[in-house]
């Protein structure tokens, strides 16, 4: 039992990391119909910027770390809107697969650029949370790394939900998601609503960077491929452009990865967990809280 | 109020509208009829800026708005209820209806243009926290064009408000387009294949064809004439 609890508490911790990269790919799939393959370069971008933010200010200090949080999530989020400035916004009238292979292309000048600029080797994150081990009577360990994952992620999706089900822009978000004609047609500028999808989703994914960083310790600028996968996955599995779906589905996804790496088949943790995945889309194509959209005439 | 002057509009090499010109004079309800294909929401479209045109004039009120991006335009005060309704399928009607207030600010006034838009249509009120997607689709096109007064548009330009809509609802929808205008003073552009409809409502009525104007008179002229009887008005 307090082993199964220790792999839970294990797995929702990554989870809710791949649910932070998830919403991103979904946000902006919601507005774009399209998916951004840099988003997971994004992720890789916000633990660097976490990394250099950390040689300015001192290390296990809550104050200091939620501030570095802050400031790599404010470079992010003007990073993915300017990729979306100057790369995706000219194709918008394109064929998809432009874009797509654009946003491949930025992918790739982004772990290059980090390459260059970062180092290709790994480096070692400093502390930016005070570490402690909480351990519970029957020694179930929670580190106050997975701690800071379970608030930040709980936090920030509740914030992403007030903005999109209560604010005009969230609103307008929404309505862009439905239809760039109809949007238009109500006053609402679509490459601003955009933008800002993009911006939202950044700074989560540099949320996600910074959290998996200070977990898994190591950094370097091909950090975000695997992470990436998984969250595009997630989202799917949660039923792409679907927010709360990609949050369900980062976290199922990062459960059910602990649990078969825990397990004695671990060697195959990947394969297994996407065969899982696989076969829950084989009976459910949209995705567990997708649904796939008729519209009436 | 809105003069087109000329206007031609592509869809790459394909010509839709090969110089359209048409007036719509302040508190006039103006009808453009024509059969399947002919260019009616080409024409809208290009109007309200959701398409380039690749000539001629958009004048509304004197200034030529031609290319102008959808969304500047819907600030000049000009509204558009697209062919299909567009209604936002995924928010609820209020949310619709709020949306058509994104340009405004000032709350009272929007909470006033919502009671008039709830006076036309109670329906909508009885139905505000539903999900668009599930109205009917009558009920739909009360929101979309509930949705498009909530700019408190002087200009409404409608894309065949009948289009699968029950007989009965149809004379309800065009009630509420005559009391609009009345009420309200807003000039309307409506496009309709019910012609019958359209020229019973409108003042001043325009044939399109394959791109071009091909007739134009008063409504009341138009539905004796024999060309529009035969073609548009089901024979007789
Ligand atoms: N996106 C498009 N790409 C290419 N051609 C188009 C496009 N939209 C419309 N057309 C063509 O332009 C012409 C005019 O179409 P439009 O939709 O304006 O007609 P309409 O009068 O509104 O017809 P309907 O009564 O069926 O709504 C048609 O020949 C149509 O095939
Ligand atoms: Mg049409």
């Amino acid at each position: 039992m307090t082993e199964f609890l220790q792999q839970l508490i294990n797995g929702l911790s990554l989870g809710a990391i791949y649910a932070l990269i998830a919403l991103g790919y979904t946000m902006v799939y919601g507005v774009l119909r399209f998916i951004n393959f840099a988003h997971s370069d994004i992720f890789m971008v916000g633990a660097f910027a976490g990394y250099y933010l950390g040689h300015y200010l001192p290390a296990e200090n809550l104050g200091c770390g939620l501030l570095i949080l802050a400031g790599a999530m404010l470079i992010c989020a003007l990073l993915g809107m300017t990729i979306e400035r100057l790369a995706y916004r000219p194709l918008r009238n394109r064929s998809k697969l432009n874009v797509l292979i654009t946003a491949i292309g930025v992918s790739l000048l982004l772990e290059n650029a980090g390459q260059f600029f970062f180092g290709a080797k790994s480096k070692a994150y400093p502390s930016l949370f005070p570490v402690h081990n909480f351990t519970s009577a029957g020694g179930i360990v929670l580190s106050s790394n997975q701690l800071a994952v379970f608030i930040v992620a709980i936090l920030l999706l509740v914030g992403l939900q007030f903005i999109v089900l209560r604010t005009r822009i969230g609103t307008a978000m929404r309505a862009v998601s439905f239809n760039h004609i109809a949007s238009s047609l109500v006053g609402i500028n679509n490459d601003v609503v955009i933008s800002f999808t993009f911006g939202l989703g950044s700074a989560l994914a540099a949320a996600g960077g910074i959290l998996y960083s200070v977990n898994y310790q190591a950094i370097d600028p091909l950090m975000g491929v695997l992470p990436g996968l998984k969250a595009f996955v997630a989202a799917v599995l949660g039923g792409i452009g679907n927010i709360p779906g990609a949050a369900l589905g980062g976290l199922l996804l990062g459960v059910i990865e602990t649990f078969v790496n825990g397990s004695r088949y671990s060697t195959y943790t990947d394969a297994i967990a996407f065969a899982l995945l696989i076969l829950i889309l084989l009976f459910r194509p949209a995705g567990l809280l997708g649904k796939l959209q008729v519209e009436k005439v | 109020m809105l003069e087109v002057k000329n206007l031609t509009v592509n869809y790459g090499a394909i010509t839709a509208l090969r110089g359209v010109s048409l007036q719509v004079k302040q508190g006039d309800i103006v009808t453009l009829i024509g059969a399947n294909g002919a260019g009616k929401t080409t024409t809208l479209r290009a109007i309200s800026g959701l398409l380039k045109t690749a000539g001629g004039e958009v004048l509304y009120e004197g200034r030529n708005i031609a290319n102008l991006p959808a969304h500047e335009i819907v600030k000049l005060g000009m509204s558009h209820v697209p062919e299909g309704r567009m209604v936002f399928a995924n928010l609820t009607v209020l949310e619709n209806l709020q949306m058509g207030a994104y340009l405004r600010r000032d709350k009272p006034a929007i909470r006033k243009e919502m009671d008039y838009v709830f006076g036309i249509f109670p329906r909508l009120q009885e139905r505000l926290k539903q999900t668009a997607g599930t109205l009917s689709g009558g009920e739909q096109q009360m929101l979309a064009i509930g949705r498009a007064l909530m700019s408190k548009p002087k200009f409404l330009m409608l894309d065949e408000p009948s289009l699968g809509i029950a007989p009965l609802l149809v004379k309800t929808i065009f009630e509420k387009i005559v009391e609009i205008n009345r009420e309200q003073g807003i000039s309307i552009l409506l496009v309709e294949q019910n012609a019958n409809l359209a020229l019973e409502i409108s003042q001043y009525g325009y044939v399109l064809e394959t791109g071009r104007i091909i007739l134009q008179d008063r409504s009341l002229a138009l539905r004796q004439n024999p060309q529009v009887k035969s073609a548009y008005l089901g024979g007789a």
